[in-house]
């Protein structure tokens, strides 16, 4: 598993953020198994999950705040550090490897100056390494938010990040 | 009436090759030109041939289009569609003959393969239940729910010789005949799973079904349901394939609405329900226990069998999980009778599977072929080859839970015991090919990488050994092996297969082992030449300009880090110890002039 990694930035949210978490809560409170659907919820809602969000998710499903954090940092897929606006996610599935990917990546941490896992100092891009994303006819693949990127080469990546400056 | 059917693949693959644009450019057009009364547009599951998507098909002549682009939709309406006349620029080519392919039932790529599970993948709208219907959908339910008694439906099952497809092959019939002889709790409740956590990289089969056929799954897990006397389902599926989740959300919805889910289906006086789950990025949550431990909302790591989860399985209460794929086939099953299934594939291994096809292979996609079919025929006729004139090395899989298949081997007929017998396994269907250029160190690394970093932390022999293992690799990829170490490094193995927890752990050896085996002399020129034959591990390369040098400077111009020195007009030098081994300079070379070594 991957290391975790904590968040410095502080916890801000708006009015129709805490709304909308409390009212799937309130769906979620009875749902058998229902903290996993909790926190993808959650994320969906703030982008990442705050420690303060994961204390409200205990409260309200009445579960331990150690098995909120437990569960949030053993998926892959839970964020406890906030996304960029555009999310770079390279998919390093082996049809993509064999193909290439792993230069791709190192070619990315470069341009943009930060390790996977992490977001540019502007809040602009963040940058992951992401499993087999499943259409490996196209490797390699890139993702930025939901704008597929295939047959991927290095000398590609600079006119691709100026779509998004 | 509609005298042509437009079928516009929306496969993950196609999708992201802007196929979506494709469908809307032909509703926008077709409307313009009042052909929206006379040609019937569908959207549909994956064609399998994504290497040459997106893929466009026009029935009454099956004309099969490929690399279609948004551009291209005026001319397939007014030539093909008003005029009657094929776009012959667009029609599929066979990459060998050149031979241009008026219907997809030509293709090389599909005349070999034995369609199941696949039936309606690419021929159906997935998210029309009507058409699941027309194509005998829902039949087998029927069939069972008034003709049939639940033993009668395990009884089937078993003769089938069906097996599960996820990869361990288990047989299906005997794993619900377990669940149907467990004793319930007071609460008399059992349920019914669905493991759509299809983590193996480089596998999209069970995806591939979910966006193409979701209804198969919905009407296998609720003959599943009557068979063991379960009430309840659980999909659990991958966050990554938001296709597949939409469209098995709008079946399960469909199917409510027609009465074929839910509450006394079809009058029959029989409850079964089904909730979609998802997983959240962890490989070992494919792993039936670790699975249902996830459905419960805790952190997904496996526990210890026996009990098995026929008896104590999701919430404790006994529990039967198959994969998509083995669902898939279910229904054909019970409407086509066992011995029709049984009459496929081989003596212990009936029916079919389907593979993707992946790596260095002309036709990437998705393939579905008898069992006992050989390599030779998925990778040489189907799969259309090694493209760019490379050689065949060897074929991977089971993924990180596999192990690979060397050239030698290529007329081994697939089926689980074969695989096994050579070292590899069935696995849940990835299938990817590797050439010349793919060195076997480096693949193995790139397995234990996978494995060491979805190791859940529960098991030592898992935790720690993968980690141990990688660290054996990392020292021999970067040409500071010992031969003491890859006779550690194969003790460890057995150590690790024998002593973890549950299948991740007891297979993630696989990959070294049986690179090992047929492998070997490429470990050892890692170790004693330092040198790696098929030029992957950079620790061990060395760029050098040859001869061929016209001084052209162009090198030493895009060289990252000035390692490349050299007058215009005369032959330039690479300083070794400035070096990164970036390969830009091979790249960018006209001459052929720089050399790998």
């Amino acid at each position: 598993m991957a290391k975790i990694k904590l968040t410095k930035l502080p916890f801000a949210e708006t009015p129709e953020q805490a709304k909308a978490l409390d009212a799937k809560l309130e769906e979620l409170k009875d749902v058998p198994g229902g903290l996993m659907p909790a926190l993808q919820q959650a994320q969906e809602i703030y982008g990442y999950l705050p420690i303060e969000v994961q204390k409200r998710i205990a409260e309200k499903l009445n579960v331990s705040l150690e098995e909120v954090f437990g569960v949030a940092t053993f998926y892959a897929q839970f964020t406890l550090q906030p996304r960029g606006a555009y999310q770079v996610a390279v998919c390093l599935g082996t049809a993509c490897y064999v193909k290439g990917a792993g230069d791709i990546i190192n070619a990315l941490k470069t341009k943009l100056g930060v390790d996977s896992g992490e977001c540019t100092e502007d809040g602009r891009f963040s940058l992951i390494e992401t499993r087999c994303i499943g259409c490996c006819g196209l490797a390699p693949v890139m993702t930025i938010n939901s704008n597929v990127y295939g047959k991927l080469t290095t000398d590609q990546l600079d006119g691709i990040l100026r779509e998004y400056m | 009436m509609f005298r042509s059917t437009v079928l516009v693949c929306g496969g993950t693959g196609c999708h992201s090759n802007h196929s979506g644009e494709i469908y809307d450019a032909f509703q926008k057009q077709l409307a313009e030109n009042n052909l929206s009364g006379d040609v019937m547009l569908v959207k549909t599951g994956c064609f399998g041939l994504c290497a040459v998507g997106p893929v466009v098909i026009i029935y009454p002549e099956g004309s099969f289009y490929s690399n279609v682009t948004p551009e291209d939709v005026p001319e397939l309406i007014s030539e093909h569609l008003i005029k009657g006349r094929l776009v012959r620029r667009l029609l599929y080519r066979d990459h060998k003959t050149e031979e241009i392919t008026k219907a997809l039932s030509e293709t090389n790529f599909y005349k070999k393969q034995t369609r199941v599970a696949l039936r309606n993948c690419g021929v159906i709208n997935p998210e029309n239940i009507d058409e699941y219907i027309a194509y005998d959908g829902y039949q087998a339910l029927i069939k069972v729910l008034t003709e049939m008694q639940p033993q009668e439906v395990i009884d089937v099952i078993k003769a089938s010789g069906l097996r599960g497809r996820g990869g361990a092959g288990f047989p299906t019939g005997l794993k619900w005949q377990f669940c149907r002889n467990a004793v319930p709790d007071e609460t008399g409740i059992k349920y019914v799973c669905c493991n759509a956590d299809e983590g193996d990289p480089g596998a999209f089969m069970d995806r591939s079904i979910l966006e193409g056929d979701p209804h198969s799954v919905i009407e296998a897990m609720t003959i599943a349901a009557y068979a063991i006397g379960s009430c309840q389902g659980y999909i659990y599926i991958r966050a990554e394939y938001p296709i597949a989740v939409q469209r098995i959300r709008i079946a399960i919805d469909q199917a409510k609405e027609y009465g074929l889910l839910g509450k006394n289906i079809l009058d029959s006086g029989f409850d079964f329900d089904l909730e979609v789950r998802l997983g959240s990025g962890a490989f070992v949550c494919g792993e039936e226990t670790a699975l249902m431990t996830s459905i419960e909302g805790k952190r997904g790591e496996p526990r210890p069998r026996p009990p098995f989860p026929a008896n104590k399985g999701l919430f404790g209460k006994p529990t039967i999980l198959n994969n998509v794929e083995t669902y898939a086939n279910v229904a054909q099953i019970i409407l086509k009778g066992a011995d029709w299934f049984a009459s496929m594939g081989s003596e212990k291994s009936k029916g079919t599977k389907v593979f993707a096809l992946g790596g260095k292979i002309v036709n990437t996609g998705l393939v579905e072929i008898p069992m006992g079919t050989t390599l030779r025929t998925v990778i040489e006729d189907i799969g259309g080859g090694i493209p760019n004139g490379k050689k065949f090395k060897a074929a991977q899989t089971g993924g990180p839970s596999g192990g690979c298949i060397p050239a030698e081997l290529i007329d081994v007929p697939i089926d689980y015991e074969n695989l096994a017998a050579i070292g590899s396994i069935m696995g849940s269907g990835g299938l990817i090919v590797m050439d010349e250029d793919n060195c076997m160190v480096d693949i193995a690394k790139f397995f234990l990488e996978f494995t060491k970093d979805e190791s859940c932390g529960k098991c030592t022999p898992c935790r720690i050994g993968t980690t141990r293992l990688l660290e054996y690799l990392n020292k021999i990829t970067s040409g500071n092996g010992t031969m003491e170490d890859l006779e550690e490094m194969e003790k460890l193995c057995y150590y690790i297969k024998d002593n973890a927890l549950c299948g991740l752990g007891q297979t993630a050896p696989n990959p070294v082992l049986s690179t090992l085996r047929y492998f070997r002399d490429e470990y050892i020129a890692h170790i004693v030449d330092k040198r790696c034959p098929a030029g992957v591990c950079k620790a061990l390369l060395s760029y050098e300009i040859t001869d061929q040098c016209k001084g052209c400077t162009l090198c030493a111009r895009n060289c990252p880090v000035g390692a490349i020195t050299g007058k215009v007009k005369e032959k330039h030098v690479i300083d070794k110890s400035k070096c990164i081994k970036c390969g830009v300079c091979m790249e960018k070379c006209k001459f052929g002039a720089i050399i790998r070594k």
